[in-house]
C-alpha cells in the first residue's frame, strides 16, 4: 500500500496544482463580478452626470461621456437662476452642515461623558442604565415620530435647523454612549484609580487621562454620528420640509419635483453631492468607519 | 532509506528570513524534538513538514520520496496543535473520525479504529461531548486521538502540552513518552521546553533564528554542547561560561582568566582540533551541577571562591560565587551550609567541562 | 452642599443622557401606546377609545399590502445579503491580491444614504432610458424590464436595491468572524483531508452561528424600519404597490391626518423589531456576563 502511495505522488502533484489553479481564476472571477456589481451603480450616476440630456437619450447607461462636462453639477448646485421653482442643492447642504456639526458635537459629548461615568464612576445599578440606554439604538422611530412633532411644535423650533440638532442629538445619545462604553471597558481600571489616589478630580481624570487616549473611539464616533446624520430622511423629511430641510430631504424634492422633461444628468448630479461627503469619509476613514458600523450596526 | 530527510530548507516570509539551510534526518521510530526559543521557526517548520506552509528553498522527502509539492493529507502525516484546534461544532467522535471520512474509509474500519484508538486514550466515555465541554487534559487526549486513528507514518506535534497546567503536563509526557514506546511511530515534536526535550526525545534538534545550533542525542546535547548558545539553553540555571585565555606550555594546557593567578589545568580534554592553543581567547564551561563543595574524585579541581547570593529553591539551594569579577553558579543540596561573604572552598569536575572559541562561540 | 456635590458628580453627569432617552424614548413611545388607543385625527385626542384603531388597522387593505411587503423583502432581503456576504466573505478570505480594493468596493454602498442609492437605481431601473435601454441597444431587441413601474415586481426592484446597499455589509461582519478563527482549526482540517469546500461548510460555518444571529437581528431591523428607499424608489407605487409598514405610518400621519390609527401601526412596528431585538440584547447580554 505504501508503494501505491509514493507512485501516484508525482500525480498528486500535478493534481493538486491544477485545481488550485482553477479555483483561483473562479475565485477571482467571482470577486470581479460582484465589484461590478457594486461599482456599477456609482459608474451610471457618474458617467450620467456628465453627459447631456441629448448624449444620455442616444447612448446607453454603460456608454463615455463624450468630455468633462460639469454644466449640470453646477445646475445642481447652484441652479439655473431664474426665480420660482429652480430648486438646487447649495443652501440645503449648509443647512445639513449647520446640522451636523453641533449634533455631532453633542451627542458625542454626552455620550464619552456617559461611557465614562458608566465604566470608571460604577454606582449601583449602572447595568440596568446602561442598558435602558442601549434599547434606545433599537426602537422604529416610528413609535416617536408623533410627539417628538408636536414637542417640536410646542417648542417653537419645528421645521427648523435647531430642531433636527436636538432631535439628531438625543438618538445619536444611545450609540455613543454604547461606543464610549465599550471603549473605556478596556482601559484598565488602575489608571482611574491611581490618579484618584493622586487627588485627581472627576473632570480632571476624565479630561487629563481618558480623553488623551480616546482619539481612536472618538474619530469612530464623529464618522458614525455624521455619517448617520447626514445621511438621515425620517426625521429631515418629518420634521423640516421648506427652507430649513437638510440635503437628503432636498434631493428627494428635486429628483421628485416634476416640472418640465426629467434630467437625469442633474438628479446624478445632485445624488452625487449630497453623497460625496460621506463617501469621501469612508475612503480616508475606512478603517474607523467599519469598527463604528461593526459596533452599532444595530442602526438601519 | 530515512523516514523524514530535510535538504537545505529555507523560508522567508516576505523579507524576513525564518528558516536558513535547514538540513534534517530521522529514522524510522525515532522521536526528534524540535527545541529552541520562542519566534525562532520552530513551527514554521513543522507546517512545511505538514505541507502547510510552501517552500522557497530545498527540499522534504518522506521515504526517500520527494514530497515538498503534495497536499498535507496525502503526505501521510498527523499533527497535533498546541491549541489543540478540535473543532468546536463537532462532538469527539465526528471529531476523530473526520479524516477518516474524507479519505472515504469504509464504515466498518472507520468504527474498528474509533473504538480502538478512544479505547486507548481513555475517551471512550466522552464520544458524544463537544470539545467545549472536555477539560485540557481530556481535549489534548481527543487530539491525540485524532492523529492516532489517522495511523500516519510521522506524528507532528507542534507544543501540545504547553496549555495545560504544570501537573498535567508531566502526566501527558509520560502518556506520550508510552504512546512512542508502544507505537514506535516515527515523530517531530516541537518545544520550547528542555525537560520535555530531554525526556522524550531520541535525538534534539536545537534551534535558533532558524538554523539548527546541534542535532544530537540528548546526552550530547547536554554533555557536549557545539556551541555557547547550546550551552547557555540547555540546563538550569544555564551552564557558567568564563571568559579567559588558554596557555600551553610543554604540551600541558590551562585556563587562565585575566590577571589573575588561578590556572585551572586542562587534561582530559577531547579537543577538536589540538593546534593553536596557546593564548586562545575561550569560555571555559561549566554546569552548576558540576561543581561540588566537597572532593569526590581525585582530579577535582579545588579553588576558593565568594559566595555572593544564595537562592533556595526547596530541595536545592543555587549559589553564586565571584570568579576574578565574574559570576559563577553552583547547585548544591540545601542541606549544605554556605556563609556568604566568605571564601568557601570548591571543587570543579573537570571531566565534565566545555571549552568555546570566544570568537566564534563554537566548541573547540 | 459641596461634599454632597461632590459625590454625586457621576450621577449628575450622567443625568442629561438619562433624562433626555427616558423622555425623548420611553415617554414618547407611551405616548404613542396611549395615542394608539384614542380617537386622535388631525389633533391627539386624550380619552380612551379602546383597541378600535387595530382594528380599523387589520382591516385596512393597505396596511395588509404594507404587511405582506414587508414579509416579501424581509425574506428575500435576508437571504440574498446573507449568501452574497457569505460568498465574498468565504472568497475574500482565500488570501486574495486586491482583498483591500475589492473590499472598499463592496462596502462603500454603506456610507451613502439610501435617498441617493434610491435615486441612482431609480435611473438604472428605468424602462426607458435604464437597463433595458442597454440590452435593447445592445441587440436584444425583445428585452423588456419594467419592474419599477410594474405592480407585481416593484417590491423586487426595492429588495435589488437593498441587497446592493446591506450585502457587503454582512461580507464584513463574516469576514471578521471568519478572521477570528485559529488558523491551526484550519490547518487541523487539511491535514484530516477535507477540501476547501468542506473545510468551510462542515467546520468554518457552523462555527459562525453568533455572526448568522447578528446579521439576522440587524437586517430584519433594517428591513422593517426601510423607509427611506421606498420613497426614492418608488413612493410605495405604482398604486400603492410597494408600501411598507413605516411608509403606511408616516403617510396616515402626516397626509391622512389619522394620526390614532398611524400610533397604532406605529406600535405594531415597535412590538415586531421588540420581538426580534429583545432576544439579542438577552443572548449578548448573558454572553458578555459568561466571560
Ligand atoms: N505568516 C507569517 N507571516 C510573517 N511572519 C511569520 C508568519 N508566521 C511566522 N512568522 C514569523 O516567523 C518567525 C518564526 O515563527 P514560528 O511560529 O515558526 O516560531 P516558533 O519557533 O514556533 O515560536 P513559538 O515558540 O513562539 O511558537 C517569527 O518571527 C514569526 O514572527
Ligand atoms: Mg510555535
Amino acid at each position: 500500500m505504501q508503494d501505491k502511495i509514493h507512485s501516484s505522488y508525482k500525480q498528486l502533484e500535478q493534481k493538486s496544482k491544477y485545481t488550485n489553479l482553477f479555483l483561483r481564476w473562479f475565485l477571482y472571477f467571482v470577486l470581479v463580478v460582484f465589484a461590478f456589481y457594486f461599482i456599477f451603480p456609482l459608474y451610471v450616476m457618474v458617467v450620467t452626470s456628465l453627459k447631456t440630456m441629448e448624449e444620455i437619450r442616444q447612448g446607453t447607461l454603460l456608454t463615455w461621456p463624450s468630455g468633462l462636462n460639469f454644466d449640470s453639477w453646477l445646475v445642481a448646485w447652484g441652479g439655473r437662476g431664474y426665480g420660482a421653482g429652480d430648486t438646487f442643492l447649495k443652501p440645503y447642504f449648509w443647512n445639513s452642515i449647520k446640522m451636523v456639526v453641533p449634533a455631532v458635537f453633542f451627542s458625542t459629548f454626552i455620550g464619552a461623558m456617559a461611557g465614562y461615568v458608566l465604566t470608571k464612576w460604577r454606582f449601583k445599578g449602572d447595568k440596568w442604565v446602561f442598558l435602558f440606554l442601549l434599547f434606545g439604538c433599537f426602537i422604529p422611530y416610528q413609535a416617536i415620530l408623533l410627539p417628538m412633532a408636536r414637542t417640536l411644535g410646542v417648542l417653537g423650533i419645528s421645521n427648523s435647523v435647531i430642531g433636527l440638532v436636538l432631535v439628531h442629538t438625543v438618538y445619536g445619545i444611545p450609540f455613543t454612549t454604547l461606543f464610549f462604553r465599550n471603549f473605556y471597558v478596556s482601559i484598565p481600571s488602575e489608571l482611574v484609580k491611581a490618579a484618584r489616589i493622586d487627588g485627581a478630580g472627576f473632570f480632571k481624570i476624565f479630561f487629563k487621562i481618558l480623553l488623551p487616549v480616546s482619539t481612536p473611539i472618538i474619530v469612530v464616533t464623529i464618522i458614525w454620528q455624521f455619517t448617520q446624520i447626514w445621511n438621515d430622511f425620517l426625521f429631515g423629511s418629518t420634521f423640516s420640509f421648506g427652507e430649513a430641510a437638510p440635503i437628503q430631504v432636498a434631493l428627494n424634492n428635486m429628483v421628485l419635483s416634476s416640472t418640465s422633461v426629467k434630467e437625469y444628468n442633474v438628479d446624478m448630479a445632485s445624488a452625487i453631492i449630497a453623497g460625496i461627503p460621506t463617501l469621501i469619509v469612508y475612503v480616508l476613514a475606512g478603517k474607523y468607519f467599519i469598527r463604528g458600523l461593526t459596533s452599532g450596526a444595530v442602526k438601519g | 532509506m530515512k523516514t523524514l530527510k530535510i535538504e537545505e530548507l529555507s523560508k522567508n516570509f516576505g523579507s524576513t528570513e525564518v528558516l536558513r539551510k535547514i538540513n534534517l534526518e530521522i529514522d524510522e521510530g525515532n522521536f526528534l524534538v524540535l527545541l529552541g526559543p520562542s519566534g525562532c521557526g520552530k513551527s514554521t517548520l513543522l507546517n512545511i513538514i505538514a505541507g502547510l506552509e510552501t517552500i522557497n528553498e530545498g527540499n522534504v522527502h518522506i521515504d526517500d520520496y520527494n514530497v515538498s509539492k503534495v497536499e498535507p493529507k496525502d503526505r501521510n502525516i498527523a499533527m497535533v496543535f498546541q491549541s489543540y484546534a478540535l473543532y468546536p461544532s463537532m462532538n469527539v467522535r465526528e471529531n476523530m473520525i473526520f479524516g477518516l471520512k474524507q479519505a472515504k474509509v469504509s464504515k466498518e474500519k472507520i468504527e474498528e479504529q474509533l473504538e480502538k484508538v478512544s479505547k486507548f486514550l481513555q475517551v471512550d466515555a466522552l464520544l458524544e461531548r463537544k470539545p467545549s465541554q472536555l477539560s485540557g487534559g481530556q481535549r489534548q487526549r481527543v487530539a491525540i486521538g485524532r492523529a492516532l486513528v489517522r495511523e500516519p507514518r510521522i506524528f507532528l506535534f507542534d507544543e501540545p502540552l504547553s496549555n495545560l497546567d504544570a501537573k498535567l503536563r508531566v502526566e501527558m509526557r509520560r502518556e506520550i513518552k508510552k504512546l512512542h514506546q508502544q507505537l514506535k511511530t516515527t515523530v517531530v515534536y516541537v518545544t520550547h521546553d528542555q525537560t520535555e526535550a530531554m525526556s522524550l526525545g531520541t535525538n534534539i534538534a536545537i534551534m535558533n533564528h532558524g538554523v539548527i545550533q546541534q542535532n544530537d542525542t540528548p546526552e550530547n546535547i547536554y554533555n557536549k554542547p557545539s556551541n555557547t548558545f547550546v550551552a547557555d539553553f540547555i540546563g538550569s540555571p544555564s551552564m557558567n561560561l568564563i571568559k579567559g585565555n588558554l596557555k600551553e606550555s610543554s604540551n600541558k594546557v590551562s585556563f587562565v582568566t585575566h590577571g589573575s593567578n588561578i590556572e585551572i589545568p586542562i587534561n582530559g580534554y577531547d579537543f577538536k582540533e589540538k593546534s593553536n592553543l596557546d593564548n586562545k581567547e575561550v569560555f571555559f564551561g561549566i554546569r552548576p551541577e558540576h561543581i561540588f563543595f566537597k572532593k569526590s574524585n581525585e582530579e577535582d579541581f579545588e579553588i576558593n571562591l565568594r559566595a555572593d547570593l544564595s537562592e533556595y529553591i526547596g530541595h536545592e539551594q543555587i549559589m553564586t560565587f565571584n570568579f576574578e569579577n565574574q559570576e559563577v553558579l553552583a547547585k548544591f543540596p540545601s542541606t549544605v551550609k554556605i556563609d556568604l561573604s566568605k571564601n568557601t572552598k570548591l571543587f570543579f569536575d573537570l571531566t565534565q567541562i566545555s571549552l568555546f572559541d570566544a570568537k566564534t562561540e563554537e566548541r573547540i | 452642599m459641596f461634599k454632597w456635590l461632590e459625590k454625586n458628580l457621576p450621577k449628575i453627569v450622567m443625568a442629561p443622557a438619562v433624562g433626555l432617552i427616558g423622555w425623548f424614548v420611553y415617554g414618547f413611545v407611551l405616548w404613542t401606546l396611549y395615542i394608539s388607543f384614542t380617537n386622535s385625527k388631525i389633533l391627539p385626542k386624550y380619552e380612551l377609545w379602546g383597541v378600535g384603531q387595530y382594528i380599523k388597522l387589520w382591516g385596512s387593505r393597505k396596511w395588509l399590502i404594507a404587511v405582506d411587503n414587508l414579509l416579501i423583502f424581509t425574506a428575500l432581503f435576508l437571504i440574498f445579503c446573507v449568501v452574497i456576504g457569505i460568498i465574498l466573505a468565504i472568497f475574500l478570505d482565500q488570501k486574495i491580491r486586491a482583498e483591500g480594493v475589492l473590499r472598499t468596493i463592496y462596502l462603500y454602498p454603506m456610507a451613502l444614504s439610501f435617498i441617493v442609492t434610491g435615486t441612482a437605481w431609480k435611473w438604472i431601473l428605468n424602462p426607458t432610458l435604464g437597463i433595458q435601454k442597454m440590452f435593447i441597444d445592445w441587440g436584444f431587441e425583445n428585452f423588456t424590464f419594467d419592474w419599477l413601474v410594474n405592480r407585481e415586481m416593484a417590491i423586487y426592484t426595492i429588495v435589488i436595491a437593498g441587497v446592493w446597499q446591506s450585502a457587503g455589509f454582512v461580507m464584513a461582519l463574516f469576514l471578521a468572524g471568519l478572521r477570528s478563527v485559529e488558523d491551526e482549526i484550519v490547518k487541523a482540517a487539511k491535514i484530516d483531508g477535507a477540501n476547501l469546500f468542506t473545510v468551510y461548510w462542515k467546520i468554518l460555518l457552523p462555527m459562525m452561528r453568533p455572526v448568522f444571529f447578528t446579521s439576522f437581528v440587524i437586517l430584519v431591523h433594517i428591513s422593517i424600519k426601510s423607509y427611506d428607499l421606498i420613497v426614492a424608489l418608488t413612493q410605495g407605487g405604482p398604486g400603492i404597490s410597494t408600501t411598507m409598514p413605516a411608509l403606511y405610518m408616516t403617510q396616515t400621519a402626516f397626509h391622512k391626518s389619522q394620526v390614532g390609527l398611524s400610533a397604532a401601526s406605529a406600535m405594531m412596528m415597535f412590538m415586531a423589531v421588540a420581538a426580534v431585538i429583545i432576544p439579542y440584547l438577552y443572548s449578548e447580554l448573558r454572553r458578555e456576563n459568561a466571560r
